[in-house]
């Protein structure tokens, strides 16, 4: 466990920045992953007072703040509706209700771990990260940045995918992911397909796949598109393992796509 | 750093350190039920209710339960008899260990599903290990609690 000399409740995005500036300041989420270490911080920088806790659905999307825990990604009717249960889906397997209730979207964006389920969701419906200063950025982008200073504030997930489905395979129940393998329809009716814990960030599967296409054409541009992915072994699973389980899955997700009913926008 | 709330109904006042969790707070107030079984906020010993909702004391600071309601296992004296009663028929409890952390989570299930599914039921309690049971014998004296809930028999 983290020792902690002083805890600044921020009142504002600007303190919170200011405060996180000094290299020996943290950031505290939900504190799940962040436990584990042993760090001297001096000053924990508590976000809780910010009302950046709530799930609001705008014109153009869904806005989640960064202290969203994952359970509420879990029981929001609303979203979970407009993406047949994508988000339930991807965090159910996580743990359990006591640690969802706890684990932030923040926490778990800014991590930027390579095992996320909340990641490989989120990449699949064209998620942006709002960060203070900085301002939006897409998700894509934000994987590949360097770990810096900033506050994330929401993450952004527009209407663009109408549909979206996600599988998962552990070799225990609540153990990190072997693979995450989630599938999305966009509006002109391509596909967006991703593969996350390979173990490496999430990451999409270059296919020019559509709702449209045939098993064959899927069962092809798999193949292809995932030969070109790096995939590695670690204790979990081989990476000749986790490719055919990213074909498995993928094939799955594709195929709950089309069963599921479309989003009513 | 001073904070104040309401443990099992009473109002607490307390100073505490910025690093300190919830669950050393709680131990220190006297509620022994609530233990800490791994370093990983894997095993779903230390839940207790933040609000009412289940949390994990492990992971959560004291200073964030500042101002909001908790409830351990020794503020549900009666509920937690009542189930633990069909814990004990069913020999489900062996070492007993997880069992506070365990009835504080099936107590959490019961007040959010009233008439939970079996997959609701493994999922909602998916993050409570229990290294003896096996879990089958938890998993009868949920079915018998909740068929005697129904019946009107508790
Ligand atoms: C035992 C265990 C099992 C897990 N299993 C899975 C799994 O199967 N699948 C999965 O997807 N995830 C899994 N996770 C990860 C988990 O879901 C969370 O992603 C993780 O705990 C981080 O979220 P948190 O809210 O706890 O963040 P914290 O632990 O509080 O913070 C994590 C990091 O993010 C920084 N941070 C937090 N919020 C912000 C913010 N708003 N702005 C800037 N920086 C911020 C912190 O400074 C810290 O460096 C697991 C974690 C644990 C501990
Ligand atoms: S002590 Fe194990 S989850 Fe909290
Ligand atoms: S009865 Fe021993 S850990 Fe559950």
């Amino acid at each position: 466990m983290f020792r902690a000399k002083q805890y600044l409740l921020a009142q504002s995005l600007e303190e919170a920045y200011a405060a996180n500036q000094k290299r020996t300041a943290t950031v505290v989420g939900g504190m799940c992953w962040l436990k584990m270490s042993n760090r001297q911080i001096q000053t924990l920088i508590d976000l809780s007072a910010l009302g950046l806790d709530t799930i609001t659905r705008t014109d153009e999307g869904f806005s989640i703040g960064a202290m969203v825990t994952l359970r509420q990604l879990e029981t929001d009717a609303v979203l979970n509706e407009t993406f047949q249960n994508a988000f339930a889906d991807a965090v159910r397997p996580i743990v359990g209700v006591q640690f969802r209730n706890c684990a932030t979207i923040g926490g778990s964006v800014w991590g930027r771990f390579g095992f996320s389920d909340v990641i490989a969701v989120l990449l699949a419906l064209k998620a942006k990260v709002e960060l203070y200063p900085t301002g939006v950025v897409e998700l894509d982008d934000f994987l590949q940045m360097p770990y810096d200073n900033q506050i994330l504030v929401r993450i952004l997930v527009p209407f663009t995918a109408k549909k979206a489905a996600v599988q998962s395979h552990r070799n225990t129940a609540t153990d990190f992911p072997v693979l995450v393998a989630v599938a999305s329809e966009l509006a002109d009716g391509s596909l967006r397909l991703v593969a996350g814990a390979r173990p490496q960030k999430a990451a999409l599967v270059n296919t020019t796949l559509t709702a449209q296409s045939s098993a064959e054409e899927i069962e092809q541009q798999l193949e292809n598109g995932l030969q070109q992915m790096a995939f590695c072994s670690n204790m979990r699973g081989s990476a000749e393992y986790r490719r055919h389980l990213a074909k498995v899955l993928l094939k799955r997700a594709i195929a709950q796509l089309k069963e599921g009913t479309a989003n009513a926008d | 750093m001073q904070i104040e709330l309401k443990l099992n109904g009473r109002v607490c006042k307390a100073d505490v350190s910025p690093d300190m969790r919830l669950l050393d707070f709680v131990r220190e107030q006297g509620c022994a039920s609530v233990k800490c079984g791994c370093d990983t906020s894997n095993c779903g010993l230390c839940t207790l209710w933040l609000d009412g909702k289940p949390v994990l004391s492990c992971s959560v600071l004291a200073v964030r339960a500042n101002g909001h309601e908790v409830t351990t296992l020794e503020g549900l004296q009666a509920d937690a008899a009542e189930f633990g009663a069909f814990l004990s028929d069913e020999g489900a409890e062996q070492c007993g260990y997880c069992s506070p952390g365990f009835i504080m989570n099936v107590l959490a299930m019961v007040k959010e599903l009233p008439d939970p599914t079996e997959e609701q039921i493994q999922h909602y309690l998916a993050g409570n290990l229990c290294r003896c049971s096996g879990y089958q014998g938890q998993l009868r004296a949920i079915r018998k609690y909740l068929l005697a809930k129904q019946e009107g028999k508790l």
